[in-house]
């Protein structure tokens, strides 16, 4: 049981560190740090590759799929085959982040993607089923500086933890809004019921999608009024 | 190959660069930047900089800017939890510096001091303790010192606001810690003497302070190591032993379902013409047992890896499922620990009134992260670099210095926040992966599980049989009590390769199992959680470690503290039944812990809990309610927790379904309200689905537990609507761990609520249907 413990793996509760140098003899642990990391020594250059940089490396590695998919209302000429996941061409060829592998097997949702406005699986969903219609992810409904008022209420709600599920419970439950404006709490739980998520945020994720449809509402109602 | 700009940063200025390992005020700016790997080395530098960073300089864990803003180096990482934003609430409390003013950057070998494992909900406790918190005083105290210099007055005149020092009574005369030491160096040592703050001063400690990745988590922005990119970035696929192999003959990257593994396999023949048509291919790479397929694109990878043909040999070496507990039990017994062995427990026995004995056990199960485990290594010309969602990177780039046969000074791992792991996971593993797939083809390489290689290839976390026997007096109190459990292990940990599958498969060793320490005197450690909590007259605690080449184990969320205590809850329940007790009241009179009496008393009040003994009066109908309450004084002082569930059971389909829950937890000073709320929640729910729905199946040849549908998860529908949280604050008292003490309590107060629905006692873990529903026709 001494590793379930973790106390001979340093887990558990601390044999606290010694508070002692630990560095190697004679080196002046911070000059030797920045020296590393700067001072011309190729070393430890740094680049900053932009998404852009990357996208434009791979251009090249196929000749062209010829598909060209409709992304958050942009055209993306992409090089898949046609029996490519849509997963993978939406993260690694239009370098989108807000979709996720999880699974592959349409079990989980966290790869959930909006096409045409219906919530589908991208893990399980061919890149040329997807010609000619409108994929939306969770960068197409807002950003930081704009939220969805669905991304708005999931930080009001501090409704993450790891994270890693959430673009596909937002993505369902916009879906889902849509057709249902007025949902109850059991209408939103059922409505993600296909959804997992292993850190527990499940009762974070309802209040938020609540409190979405009742921002929406009445942003719906302004509107009508105005 | 992408140009490489050559700067001469500053730390800071390199952790800028560095794009979603900075988490800060400002982390959307640096998304989609991200570091290459180092060039070649020099000979006689050292490219990664030191091998250590010493604890002991201030320097190592804080740095301002000629901004003011103070950016934090910690080495302990954020697993989701939020401890990054706990973390720079205790900073800026210290420094007295708004929470705004600060960025943090987590672990990068030979950047961040060396703090151990991230794990055991223990990172607030050291931060607290010794860490960050100490650090944070220590520096406070030399700026004050800078000061009263520049000042000309005696420290003790001085204040601090905003991170501005000025004197008392004469604020004209001030100066800010930027002008002070901004863009430069503190050059002072940590202090064990620097005085912390007082608890009636906090401003920034206590406040429910939002977590700043939460926005970018929700906006798709977040960079989890899933989506780090490397220019030249190679994917790369294992091929483990499965069933079928391969997967499928025709080339696809849309994921085949698998019926099970082959856990001790060995490779026969590797078929590399079988996908030699695919396009993209640049290596199949093999090392003993291991295999990858490393391609240029991701779903060519994943494709050639599900149609490679690969022959194994199955020598079906694991244990029968339907009798693992008492082969655990009858198993060589490879270490034993003695915990307690105070008073003369057999005497006491002897003459007790009533003597109770029963055996609990506890399956395998698994952490199942959400995101499948990735990394990205690029190892070239005698270096390695990798980015990892590991829990320890120091201990990491100790087994890569193994694995690759590089010297660890030429190794750099950088930790890159993945998927929630909740122990190890298949993190350490797919590095070991990577680098061995980057090794081979000399370029950089991102690894992915498939999903049945996150579930059917993991350290589970550790099956477990635990055997109660204690006695009671004739007035119903505890006279003796005997505990023993043992545990099936292998490997844990990665520092020897062999301790994950990904090191044994490449043909490293697996580590030896640990020898028994001295028998007496007893270790004086809580034994995870199996050292009781109350106090008996006499008691004996002894564990057995059997170590079997079965599945590997490793530390999940609890480890072996949610075992022992799921058998000790329940044992004690059973007592205070047989003593015709009331379970609160039961519990109270074996405690003097006031601690331990607060959250039980907690939990109940919220429960509004009406003492009776159970099981409740005999009830009709085929739904069945009750109640059952647990508690624990977590790892022996790393926080005192209890929970009371309210369930109903239908006793025709043995479904039980929780309609309460309330956990009580004191974890010393809250930190951040929100942060221990939401962490409890997590526990509840983690706990209610690994004690109503989780247990890893296998047959002889391997793993038969390989996606959500043969290891489901609680879902939605499944929890109860009714959660009630009560945070004991103690804010004088130093901080202890959220993250894993109540789901420790979740099993034994489920199983004591279903006791007091229908009088049947379940010992084994999980509840599911069938097993209420055999326990009910016996």
């Amino acid at each position: 049981m001494d590793d379930t413990d973790g106390r001979s793996n340093g887990e558990g509760p601390v044999p606290d560190r010694p508070l002692t140098d630990r560095t190697e003899a004679g080196q002046s642990p911070n000059r030797s740090r920045r020296a590393a990391i700067g001072a011309g020594g190729a070393a430890a250059a740094v680049v900053a590759l932009g998404a852009g940089a990357y996208l434009a490396e791979r251009a090249g590695l196929l000749p062209g799929g010829g598909l060209t998919i409709k992304v958050n209302g942009k055209d993306h000429a992409v090089q898949a085959d046609p029996d490519t996941p849509l997963l993978y061409v939406l993260r690694n060829e239009v370098g989108l982040q807000g979709l996720r592998f999880g699974c592959g097997l349409a079990q989980c949702g966290s790869c959930t993607v909006q096409l045409d406005g219906r919530a589908v699986r991208s893990c399980q969903t061919r890149v040329s089923a997807v010609a000619g219609r409108a994929v939306t992810t969770l960068e197409g409904l807002g950003t930081i500086a704009h939220p969805h008022p669905l991304q708005r209420a999931f930080i009001d709600q501090q409704a993450a933890q790891c994270g890693y599920c959430i673009p596909g419970m937002i993505m369902e439950a916009e879906a889902f809004l849509r057709s249902k404006p007025k949902p109850t709490a059991a209408e939103i739980k059922t409505a993600l019921g296909g959804h997992l998520c292993r850190c527990g945020t499940h009762y974070r994720i309802v209040r938020a999608v609540q409190a979405a449809a009742g921002t929406l509402q009445a942003g719906a109602g302004a509107q009508q009024g105005g | 190959m992408a140009e490489l700009r050559h700067l001469t940063p500053t730390r800071r200025a390199f952790m800028k660069a560095a794009g979603g390992l900075v988490v800060g005020i400002s982390l959307p700016a640096y998304v989609g930047q991200l570091p290459t790997a180092a060039a070649a080395p020099t000979p006689g530098t050292a490219p990664f900089g030191p091998l250590t960073v010493p604890v002991d300089q201030l320097d190592s864990w804080l740095e301002v800017a000629k901004t003011g803003t103070v950016t934090i180096f910690t080495g302990k990482v954020e697993l989701g939890t939020g401890t990054l934003t706990a973390t720079r609430q205790i900073v800026a409390e210290e420094l007295d510096i708004a929470f705004s003013a600060t960025e943090i950057v987590q672990a990068i070998t030979g950047m961040t001091v060396d703090q151990g494992v991230t794990a055991g909900s223990q990172t607030m406790r050291t931060q607290w303790a010794t860490g960050l918190r100490i650090a944070a005083a220590s520096a406070r105290q030399a700026l004050l010192g800078m000061a009263a210099t520049k000042l000309s007055v005696t420290a003790d005149k001085l204040r601090v606001q905003n991170g501005v020092v000025s004197v008392q009574g004469d604020s004209s005369k001030s100066v800010s810690y930027a002008e002070l030491v901004g863009g430069g160096k503190i050059s002072a040592q940590l202090s064990r003497t620097a005085k912390p703050k007082d608890a009636s001063t906090y401003q920034v400690v206590g406040q429910s302070i939002p977590r700043e990745d939460i926005p970018a988590k929700v906006t798709g922005v977040f960079t989890f190591v899933q989506d780090v990119r490397l220019p030249g970035m190679l994917h790369g696929r294992i091929v483990r032993p499965t069933r079928p192999s391969p997967l499928t003959t025709s080339p696809t990257a849309m994921a085949r379902v698998i019926t099970g593994t082959l856990a001790n396999a060995t490779l026969g023949s590797v078929d590399e013409s079988s996908i030699a048509h695919l396009k993209g291919i640049v290596k199949v790479v093999t090392k003993s047992n291991f295999v990858g397929v490393v391609a240029d694109r991701e779903e060519q990878a994943i494709a050639a890896a599900q149609a490679l043909k690969v022959t194994w040999n199955d020598p079906a070496t694991l244990p029968d499922q339907s009798t693992l507990f008492d082969t655990i039990q009858t198993a060589k017994v490879n270490n034993t620990r003695v915990i307690a062995n105070a008073g003369d427990v057999e005497s006491a026995l002897g003459s007790a009134a009533k003597v109770l004995q029963a055996v609990y056990t506890h399956p395998y199960q698994m952490h199942g992260s959400i995101g499948p485990s990735c990394a990205v290594a690029h190892v070239h010309d005698g270096l390695a670099e990798v980015w990892s969602g590991t829990q320890s990177v120091y201990a990491l780039r100790t087994t890569l210095a193994t694995l690759l046969s590089i010297d660890q000074a030429n190794i750099r791992v950088n930790y890159v926040e993945g998927s929630g792991c909740y122990g190890i996971n298949g993190a350490d593993d797919v590095s070991l992966s990577a680098a061995l797939m980057s090794q081979a083809t000399g370029r950089p390489v991102r690894v992915q599980y498939m999903r049945a290689d996150e579930m059917s290839w993991e350290n589970y976390g550790n099956a477990m049989v635990m055997s109660l026997k204690a006695g009671l007096d004739a007035g119903g109190k505890i006279v003796g009590w005997d505990f023993q459990n043992w545990s099936a292990n292998r490997g844990g940990r990665p520092a020897p390769p062999g301790n994950v599958p990904a090191g044994v498969l490449a043909g490293f060793p697996e580590a030896p199992p640990p020898a028994s320490p001295p028998p007496s005197p007893p270790l004086g450690d809580d034994g995870s959680n199996s050292l009781p909590w109350y106090t008996f007259p006499s008691q004996r605690v002894r564990s057995y470690g059997v170590y079997q080449p079965w599945l590997f184990t490793g530390p999940l969320r609890s480890p072996a503290r949610l075992q022992n205590t799921f058998a000790m809850e329940s044992f004690m329940d059973e007592l205070a039944a047989a003593a015709g007790a009331d379970p609160v009241a039961f519990r109270l009179l074996h405690t003097n812990d006031f601690r331990l009496t607060d959250v039980i008393n907690a939990a109940a009040r919220r429960a509004n809990w009406q003492p009776r003994p159970s099981p409740a009066p005999a009830q009709s109908g085929t739904t069945r309610i009750g109640r059952g309450i647990a508690a624990t004084r977590y790892e022996g002082s790393s926080s005192w927790v209890a929970a009371v569930i309210t369930l109903t059971i239908d006793t025709t389909s043995g479904v039980v379904r929780p309609t309460q829950v309330v956990a009580s937890q004191d974890c010393g000073v809250v930190i951040n309200p929100d942060g221990c709320r939401a962490q409890i929640e997590g526990n509840i729910v983690q706990g209610l689905s690994r004690s109503l729905k989780e247990e890893v199946k296998f047959d002889r040849s391997g793993v038969l537990s390989v996606d959500w549908a043969s290891y489901p998860i609680i879902t939605f529908n499944e929890l109860p609507d009714d959660i009630r949280i009560e945070l004991v604050n103690r804010p004088n008292l130093p901080a202890l761990g959220v993250g894993e003490a109540v789901i420790s309590v979740i099993g034994g107060a489920i199983g004591n609520a279903i006791f007091d629905a229908t009088g049947k006692r379940l010992r084994q873990l999980p509840f599911t249907a069938e097993r209420v529903k055999a326990a009910l026709q016996t």
